[in-house]
């Protein structure tokens, strides 16, 4: 079914703070970081911040994995005069790529004008992701996974990147490309945290964290913050810059995935996956496209494995093929069939909970991307393969 | 590689908590009973233990002792140790298929095992360690 709402809301304009390696970008605070990539975005879209009138966040409106961000705050720090919407999708970083969708829905549903979607992260020492599951104080609930020592999503990824390769063959091999491919993208980027080419040599002499998962297999631990702001593709004409339609958006996910990697009950087809493929499903039907039309592919990459498993959602190749395909140089800048992650990634770019991506799909669809696809017409961008939303998104070239 | 056995996590570091729809589970551990939610009505086990069951809606549920034994689904082998003030050891996370509770998993550890042997498929067996506040956690050993 084609979705009525295609190409009728558009991103108009992003904005980012620097990008920091984890802790460095203290004593700056989360509303210092969030207001500077909001009122960036406001002057890369040509508004006054005073037109903000939504807000449509993922995450539960966390920022990171201890601070919380509020609209009320935003409102009182920014002069923000009155919001006539303000939600948020629910759970982690699965909804970064989704929270477009919250925004347009408030658009197309005439509850706001110009919606801003907004993170920032900074990762304290009591604010670290790579351990936050061994930190929290124990709950019902996760009295069935911590006291495992999986420590971190990392440490529980690696298991279902163990199912995978137990199924399918899949080898380190290939998640040394995914991670290989990503940093020679960031290379020659001035906002990248990693710069320097990285050989299969470094790779495979890394420091294992989780076997099958060594450290280069684990997205950075930066902070920054990131806001875009979308608004109707009608408004979008007379703003600064030529618009970003989102032509295609869904967030949610199956029960057989669910709590994912913090629940390990998922039945096998979903356990060696990254949870996406119903979103998959949905994104095409609303579209009519397919893996072969999209031009860049910006998937969530955390972890290796999820790139991978992402590839094979998307229909990018078969179920359990990942391995092969990822190893024959297909997501390589350049020279591959899909390029993936053009801006380095979480690997090697920054960690700003999916957002990296959202801001890169932009670019490439205005044409001003640091590694720019020729002539890209569609980008693919989806948000973290984690608990329920996971999500994913079409930007569409004006 | 490695030739040293996998570790427990030391006990001494280790908290749960319970409420009125996990207790059962944690109470039978005491005992060294491993159990797992079966409802009265469908018969399906669910873990971790919910306040309704997932097939049927149902909220009622036996705890039935089952065998104890298991099947590695999958796994991880970590060399860092969770805990800054307890030296690095090796331990095998591992993803149990139980026996007797067709559905059910539990995340748990392999301990007394080359880390480096252990394989998807292996089957396993129930073992108790002594954690925090007097529980008791199921972790497995090869059977």
């Amino acid at each position: 079914m084609t979705w009525e709402h295609s190409d009728k809301t558009a991103i108009v304009g992003v904005g980012a703070t620097d990008y920091f390696v984890r802790g460095k970008s203290w004593p700056r605070t989360i509303y210092d970081l969030a207001g500077e990539a909001i009122l960036k975005a406001c002057a890369d879209a040509g508004i006054n911040v005073k037109q903000i009138d939504g807000f449509a966040y993922y995450s539960g409106a966390s920022a990171g994995y201890v601070d919380k961000m509020d609209t009320a705050d935003f409102m009182e720090m920014l002069g923000i005069p009155e919001v006539t919407f303000t939600a948020a999708l629910t759970s982690g970083g699965g909804g970064s790529a989704g929270s477009a969708g919250l925004a347009a829905a408030a658009i197309v549903s005439g509850q706001a004008k110009y919606v801003v979607t907004v993170m920032a992260l900074q990762q304290r020492p009591d604010a670290r992701l790579g351990t936050v599951f061994g930190q929290v104080a124990p709950d019902p609930i996760n009295s069935f996974l911590q006291p495992s020592g999986l420590v971190g999503p990392g440490h529980l990824m690696s298991v279902l990147a163990r199912r995978h390769m137990h199924l399918y063959g899949t080898k380190r091999d290939a998640l040394a490309e995914i991670a290989i491919s990503q940093r020679a993208n960031a290379v020659n980027r001035p906002t990248a945290v990693r710069r320097t080419p990285l050989t299969k040599e470094e790779y495979f002499n890394a420091p294992m964290l989780a076997e099958p998962l060594c450290r280069l297999d684990f997205c950075l631990e930066t902070d920054g913050a990131i806001a875009f702001i979308t608004t109707s593709s009608e408004r979008a004409k007379d703003l600064k810059q030529k618009p970003v339609y989102i032509h295609g958006v869904a967030h949610g996910g199956v029960r057989d995935w669910g709590r994912a990697f913090a629940w390990m009950g998922m039945p096998d087809e979903y356990f060696a996956s990254a949870g996406n493929a119903p979103i998959a499903k949905r994104l095409w039907e609303q579209t009519g496209l397919s893996a072969k039309d999209i031009d860049v592919a910006l998937l969530y990459d955390h972890f290796t494995p999820m790139v991978l498993m992402q590839l094979e959602e998307y229909g990018f190749c078969k179920r359990g093929e990942g391995g092969p395909f990822v190893e024959s140089g297909a997501i390589r800048y350049g020279t591959g069939s899909i390029p993936v992650n053009t801006h380095g990634g979480q690997l090697s770019e920054a960690y700003i909970i999916g957002m990296t991506h959202v801001r890169e799909g932009v670019e490439q669809m205005r044409g001003t991307a640091v590694n720019q696809v020729k002539d890209a017409e569609f980008a693919l961008v989806t948000g973290g393969p984690a608990s329920i939303p996971v999500s994913g998104l079409i930007l569409r070239r004006a | 590689m490695t030739n040293k056995l996998a570790k427990a996590i030391p006990g001494d570091h280790v908290r749960i908590s319970t409420d009125p729809s996990t207790e059962n589970f944690w109470k039978a551990a005491k005992e060294e009973r491993l159990t797992a939610p079966k409802c009265t009505q469908c018969g399906s086990f669910h873990l971790p233990p919910r306040p309704y069951c997932p097939e049927c809606q149902n909220n009622k549920f036996d705890w039935p002792t089952l065998p104890g034994t298991g099947t590695v689904y999958s796994f991880a082998i970590c060399h860092k140790s969770p805990y800054p003030d307890v030296p690095d050891f090796d331990y095998v996370p591992i993803v149990v298929d139980i026996d007797g509770a067709p559905g059910a998993r539990l995340v748990s550890n392999l301990i007394d095992v080359d880390p480096q042997t252990v394989e998807i498929g292996m089957k396993v067996q129930v073992c108790w360690n002594d954690i925090q506040d007097g529980w008791k956690l199921p972790i497995f050993k090869l059977a």
